[in-house]
């Protein structure tokens, strides 16, 4: 009995332990984010802001285009959470129900593809982007995210396919109905939440993203939040920490919220599924 | 829902319907299929091409295949081998403790303790952050005067004032310590799932046999997660391997190269300096290496089946 309550003890311990290490960090950017300039610059910063300012958010729409940056990594995200999901749920229906040589293919394809390092797809992508005229282009962005996300969007998409019973398909050929009718008609609307818990998770990795914004956006006009974020490290001076830490913070709220929404969701089909290669 | 499959299968195999079936199959996979060929095995098979030419950015004469040369180049290059070595050190250095802390979170989740909802809802936020956000927090605790650690260590009379990411001795283990909390929740959202598959009675028949905790979690637990926490390694190792944006952001590769990670060191050269054929052979050597590390990950995998 008394052994039990000290491993009791030991696990709320290391609990503990495991929530300041991962709560540390994000609770400093949030302290630096509402601390004047002049506690920033004091040699002994303290946990929580003297002085709390919103100055530094007002700052940091002020340096960088952060509305505008905003709104591109909206439209890039939306878009191409959108296409991926439309156009991956049906492959994934095909993989999930028959054992074909495209399915085969396709779930090869899916692993593989984990382990691309991108800069090997990222040089071709380049040189073919820029013949068609679109590198400094959102539209150009989008077509890279869409086949960027389509691995996870596949893999989490078959999990939920397999978790509809067959039997309603069945019934549905019974009645003569074709393949792709079946498809539309009985499984679609069975997979509604798992396709819409997809796309947030194909929203929130686009719009995270940053290596391949990063090489295919020139002007500040065209960039998305992350690039513009590290064009604030470029001219960091311990003035410039408050909007830093403003802007990325801010940049960070609309991932936690659809993130907690979908949090249950994922964790099933995420096991294996590409997060952040 | 097996048996379901089951039946289903069998009765495709009876009526094999002449060409209805797989047009609609083919009719639900195009869309898709189109753009995977087009964007991403194109341009891969483009790159491995690549990687034998000497096409450069902004050239006039046409590009020429130069076979092997560009790989000649690499083996003689140190600054790409120093790079190799440290995403190496890089990808085991962040692999191997991810992988116990997250085991030992997942273990701790799994028990019925009053704190795991915020350990859960904390376990999020690394996960759901942008890179770009992971770096720049970091930065904001790593900073030599305004930064939280060298302050919580100066209240214990160490590290006054000491700069993290761009001291030689401690960028690497700093950006290290950063890939470990960046990649941690995946890792024990996995390894969660795997135990609560596992199924309660085995535990509750070790206890009872008088098997310590050690004994129940060799005997019981860690068979039961092994699949996943094989899994789960491989793919860190691979995307650890890979990574990019983290580091870039934290050092940019320095001081002098200490954390220039393969991929940093590729991108420098394909988009800084415009050699595209060079880079392209980097990233070849780089999914030759990936190859050998998958394959051994399978093998460990069907040896575990055999076992089973």
């Amino acid at each position: 009995m008394r052994t039990k309550k000290t491993t009791r003890a030991a696990q709320y311990a290391a609990l503990a332990a495991y929530l300041v290490f991962l709560a540390f960090p994000f609770l400093w950017l949030i302290s630096t984010a509402f601390k004047p300039a002049r506690e920033l610059g004091s040699l002994h910063p303290t946990w929580i802001p003297k002085d709390p300012t919103l100055e530094n958010f007002r700052q940091a729409f002020d340096e960088q285009p952060l509305l505008q940056a905003a709104g591109n990594s909206l439209i890039a995200a939306l878009s191409a959470s959108l296409i991926a999901v439309v156009i991956a749920t049906p492959m994934a229906y095909v993989m999930a129900r028959h054992r074909n040589r495209v399915s085969k293919a396709a779930t090869g394809w899916v692993v593989i593809s984990q382990a691309f390092p991108f800069v090997l797809i990222i040089i071709p992508l380049f040189l073919i982007l820029k013949n068609l005229h679109l590198i400094n282009s959102l539209l150009g962005l989008i077509m890279v995210y869409v086949v960027w996300s389509l691995p996870f969007a596949l893999w989490m998409l078959v999990g939920y396919v397999r978790a509809v019973p067959a039997e309603l398909e069945e019934a549905a050929a019974v009645d003569g109905a074709s393949k792709v009718r079946t498809f539309v008609s009985v499984v679609a609307p069975l997979l509604a939440p798992g396709i819409v818990a997809t796309a947030m998770f194909a929203f929130i990795t686009a719009w995270n993203e940053f290596f391949f914004a990063l090489v295919l956006l020139k002007t500040p006009e065209k960039q998305t939040l992350p690039v513009i974020l590290n064009r604030f490290i470029g001219t960091e001076g311990v003035a410039d920490l408050g909007p830093l830490a403003a802007a990325a913070f801010l940049a960070t709220i609309p991932s936690l919220v659809i993130f907690a929404i979908i949090q249950k969701r994922i964790t099933g089909g995420m096991l294996a599924g590409a997060v952040k290669a | 829902m097996t048996l379901a499959t089951a039946t289903k299968r069998s009765a495709k195999k009876r009526a094999p319907g002449p060409g209805r079936t797989d047009h609609g199959a083919w009719f639900l996979v195009l869309p898709a299929l189109i753009p995977i060929l087009i964007l991403s095995v194109g341009p891969l098979l483009y790159g491995i091409a690549l990687a034998f030419t000497d096409s450069q950015s902004g050239r006039t004469e046409p590009t020429q295949w130069v076979g092997v040369l560009n790989f000649q180049d690499l083996l003689h290059d140190t600054l790409f081998w120093d790079s190799f070595r440290i995403g190496l050190l890089w990808a085991f250095g962040v692999t191997v403790p991810q992988f116990f802390l997250a085991l030992g979170l997942a273990l701790l989740l799994n028990q019925p303790l009053r704190m795991r909802w915020l350990a859960r809802a904390l376990a999020i936020i690394p996960w759901a952050m942008p890179e770009v956000v992971v770096g720049i927090m970091w930065r904001l605790v790593y900073h030599p005067d305004a930064g939280v650690l060298n302050e919580t260590l100066s209240n214990f009379g160490l590290g006054e004032g000491k700069d993290w990411l761009t001291g030689t001795a401690t960028a690497l283990f700093a950006v290290i310590v950063v890939g470990v909390w960046a990649g941690m929740p995946q890792t024990t959202v996995a390894l969660l799932a795997g135990l609560q598959n596992t199924p309660r009675e085995l535990h509750e028949a070790a206890a009872m046999d008088g098997a310590g905790a050690w004994r129940r979690f060799r005997t019981v637990t860690w068979p039961a997660i092994k699949p996943i926490a094989l899994a789960i390694t491989a793919l860190n190792f691979i995307w650890n391997f890979n990574s990019f944006a983290l580091v870039y952001v934290l050092t940019q590769g320095g001081p002098g190269g200490r954390t220039r990670l393969p991929m940093l060191f590729a991108y420098e050269e394909a988009f800084r300096y415009g050699q595209f054929g060079y880079a392209a052979a980097m990233g070849c050597v780089m999914v030759a290496v990936i190859s050998v590390i998958l394959a051994f990950y399978l093998v460990g995998r069907l040896k575990g089946g055999d076992e089973a």
